[in-house]
């Protein structure tokens, strides 16, 4: 019998390389049969609904044929997928459409100071490694709030790990929704909300049926599609304009170039440099100066929230459960990090080449010598010239002659460029075929939806499994609770969809709260949990309650309450990190009559300005979680030490070796 | 079967490595970046990038790709001296 199953998962592991290698090969083989079909006249919609049908279709067959009718199989893939691909399903669920799309026009527009997030979004895989993933895995949970209530006194430690859990997850995965929508929209020309149900569609087919199993097997293939598509156009850009298909190495003669061409256009008169003295809107910010766009303490800050919060993430940890073995757990994370890496240390080559590219070719050129591919972006809003969306030639060209004193060339503050276009204009840009423009599509659809996927999964089955099966009708036959899950997924999977249908600019700008809020309230208890066997319950939960709470707080209260803010709590102005003046002046917004008020929308001068220790929002996990440790320290060593029983489980989950501590009945 | 004092010992050098990568980490994640102005004047040959730059974009992913990999291959060989590694 033993046997029988050895040599059946063999069969297995030899079967997936080559699956996905066949898989692998399909896919080129079809973007070169597109690149034919556009030889032929075939015109551009249809090669971009044949990209991306196609590749839903493949998601949406892995989805159906992997479905499950087990529990363990639909929770955490049945503990067998391999490091390797587990890596690249974390990989897939980690980098979400603002990796893929946003990314490289963050770093575009902030220069070094956006490094901040490269490093962050990448280094926080180190700590999943050596503090939590592993010993979450020998200790057997299905989801994060297991492990909270088994170490730390049942449930009323397990309902505020839900808690904390749909915190960060719920905007998350709202945002990947839209971000589908998007793409879906942008490529297609379909209505935007009709592509955010179309998006939803694509969702459900791959994690309804099959839960973990099911959302592995696809993001794996998801993974393939979005590096292919993120490395090509970048790699051919490479090639064209030095030479080697290594851009990673090349841009560091872009890099070079942009310094030299900043240089000449301020002598040429065409920007103003941001300097101590003044810095308005538009003015130079050289791209290789740091803590010009966040402060030094704001750009540590940055990198520190983003790595914590990384460790912290429900979605992300569980992806380790599925994993054989302790050991392959953290060979996992180091495969993920190595597939993240690939994308991430590429990104800065998107925005240098793009940059130089604005620098010479639009800056200091004639208005009406604009190149064509400006315009297509320009309709839908998202490049401005001279103040006016720029939709074409003779719009550009009134729109600055509007400008009194306009020398009719392009200045550096006459342009304004959505960060999103940089990536996917990059193809139009290096005059590549449109079949690329279309594969970046893809990708970026991929990214969105793998994401949305792990993000859905991890909110419906903290639902389904620790709030219905452990909490409500723990006697609960597993048909049932499959079903209760399913149900469960496809509401949150609705809801999410419809809000990003009505396009919430507010939670766009939440994403990046996720990180700060799950550092605040999970990390410290699950550091202490598994390194401190002193930590106790009443201990955990003050401190996941005091750190989410104090990290919750300074978010609403900068962005909502500023007002209640600045006369009850002391906060003061943020100060710009070049000139060191408040960015907003105080005493008149406080003078304002309306000043005290909530303010639902951004109109509030005040709101995302204001803080304690000139210290962003984004980062109020800074402040949470030293909170958290120290409450988890105190009041840990004020009650009495856990019980022997408790302590020995501690020892057991520290040993790779051994039966999970929590088995589950099937 | 594994006596108290072999827990113990495991887990001290667990604790041992960790700490060890804990701080590579952060020099590599935090230590080094603030010495990047003084680091830009240094440019890679042939390349072209002002060094702090490069460290921030590159550099330091790459330490901590190697770094994760050596990390499971030493808490591996600690976990096999102890007798507490699982069956391969």
């Amino acid at each position: 019998m033993a046997t029988q199953t050895t040599t059946s998962a063999d069969a297995f592991y030899k079967q997936l390389g080559r699956m996905y290698g066949t898989y692998t090969g399909g896919f080129i083989a079809f973007i070169i049969l597109l690149a034919i079909l556009e030889q032929f006249g075939v015109p551009n919609k249809v090669l971009g609904y044949l990209f991306v049908g196609f590749t839903i279709v493949v998601y949406a067959v892995i989805g159906v044929m992997t479905r499950t009718a087990q529990v363990s199989e639909y929770y955490v893939a049945g503990r067998r997928v391999p490091a390797f691909y587990n890596g690249m399903a974390t990989g897939a669920d980690w980098m979400s459409a603002a990796s893929f799309v946003g990314m490289a026009g963050t770093l575009f527009l902030l220069g070094y100071d956006g490094i901040a997030w490269v490093l962050g979004w990448t280094g926080g895989f180190v700590l999943v490694s050596i503090l939590i993933g592993p010993y979450l895995r020998k200790f057997g949970a299905y989801t994060v709030p297991d492990f909270l209530a088994f170490r730390f006194g049942g449930n009323f430690a397990r309902i505020l790990g839900v808690l904390v859990l749909v915190c960060c997850s719920f905007t998350y995965v709202t945002a990947q929704v839209y971000g589908t929508g998007l793409i879906a929209s942008r490529f297609l020309g379909m209505p935007f909300e009709l592509a955010v149900f179309a998006g939803l569609a694509g969702i459900l087919l791959c994690s309804m049926l099959g839960g973990m199993r099911a959302v592995t097997w696809t993001q794996i293939a998801q993974y393939i599609v979005l590096i292919i598509a993120y490395l090509t156009p970048i790699v051919i850009l490479s090639t064209n304009k030095f030479g080697i298909p290594i851009p990673e190495l090349t841009y560091g003669q872009a890099i070079v170039e942009i310094t030299a061409r900043e240089g000449q256009m301020l002598k040429d008169g065409l920007a103003t440099l941001c300097t101590a003295a003044s810095c308005p809107a538009g003015s130079l910010k050289a791209h290789i100066t740091p803590f010009i766009n966040y402060s030094p303490l704001n750009f540590f800050g940055i990198i520190f929230c983003m790595m914590v919060g990384t460790a912290s993430l429900p979605h992300i940890l569980m992806r380790y459960f599925t994993t054989p073995s302790v050991r392959e757990a953290r060979q996992s994370v180091s495969w993920s990090l190595l597939f993240i890496f690939l994308l991430y240390f590429s990104a800065p080559a998107y925005a240098a080449f793009s940059k130089l590219e604005v620098y010479t070719n639009i800056i200091g050129r004639d208005v009406a010598s604009l190149r064509p591919w400006l315009f297509t972006w320009g309709e839908l809003g998202l490049i401005q010239i001279c103040g006016k969306n720029a939709v074409n030639l003779d719009a550009a060209i009134a729109a600055c002659k509007a400008i009194a004193g306009h020398p009719g060339v392009v200045r550096l503050q006459d342009f304004v460029i959505n960060t999103d276009v940089i990536v996917l204009s990059t193809p139009e840009i290096a005059g590549l075929p449109y079949v690329i423009s279309g594969l970046v599509a893809a990708g970026g659809l991929a990214a969105a939806l793998s994401t949305a996927d792990g993000l859905l999964l991890a909110i419906a089955n903290a639902l389904s499994h620790d709030v219905y099966y452990k909490m409500l009708d723990p006697n609960a036959p597993t048909v049932r609770r499959l079903t209760v899950a399913r149900v469960l997924l496809f509401i949150v999977a609705v809801i999410s969809a419809y809000l990003a249908s009505t396009k919430p600019g507010d939670i766009l700008a939440m994403v990046g709260w996720a990180f700060s809020l799950a550092m605040a309230g999970n990390f410290p208890a699950l550091v202490m949990g598994i390194w401190w066997k002193r930590a106790t319950a009443t201990g955990a939960i003050c401190g996941i309650i005091a750190g989410f709470g104090l990290c919750l707080f300074y978010l609403v209260c900068t962005r909502y309450f500023p007002g209640v803010g600045v006369k009850y709590f002391g906060m003061t102005s943020l100060l710009n990190p070049v000139t060191g003046a408040p960015v907003v002046d105080i005493v008149r917004a406080m003078a304002l009559p309306n000043a005290m008020e909530s303010w639902p929308t951004l109109a509030h001068p005040m709101a995302n300005k204001v803080g304690w220790f000139n210290l962003n929002n984004i980062n109020c996990g800074l402040l949470g979680m030293p909170l958290g440790f120290l409450v988890i320290y105190v009041v840990s060593l004020m009650g009495k030490e856990p019980s022997k029983e408790m302590q020995a489980f501690i020892d057991e989950i520290r040993k790779p070796r051994g039966r999970t501590v929590l088995e589950e009945k099937v | 079967m594994a006596s108290q004092s072999n827990t113990d010992a495991h887990w001290k050098k667990t604790t041992n490595l960790m700490f060890i990568h804990l701080g590579v980490w952060f020099f590599f994640g935090y230590v080094i970046h603030m010495f990047v102005i003084p680091l830009n004047t240094i440019i890679i040959p042939v390349l072209g990038f002002p060094l702090g730059f490069y460290m921030a974009a590159q550099g330091s992913l790459i330490v901590f790709v190697v770094m994760l990999f050596m990390f499971a291959k030493q808490q591996d060989k600690i976990d096999r001296e102890f007798g507490m590694a699982e069956d391969d």
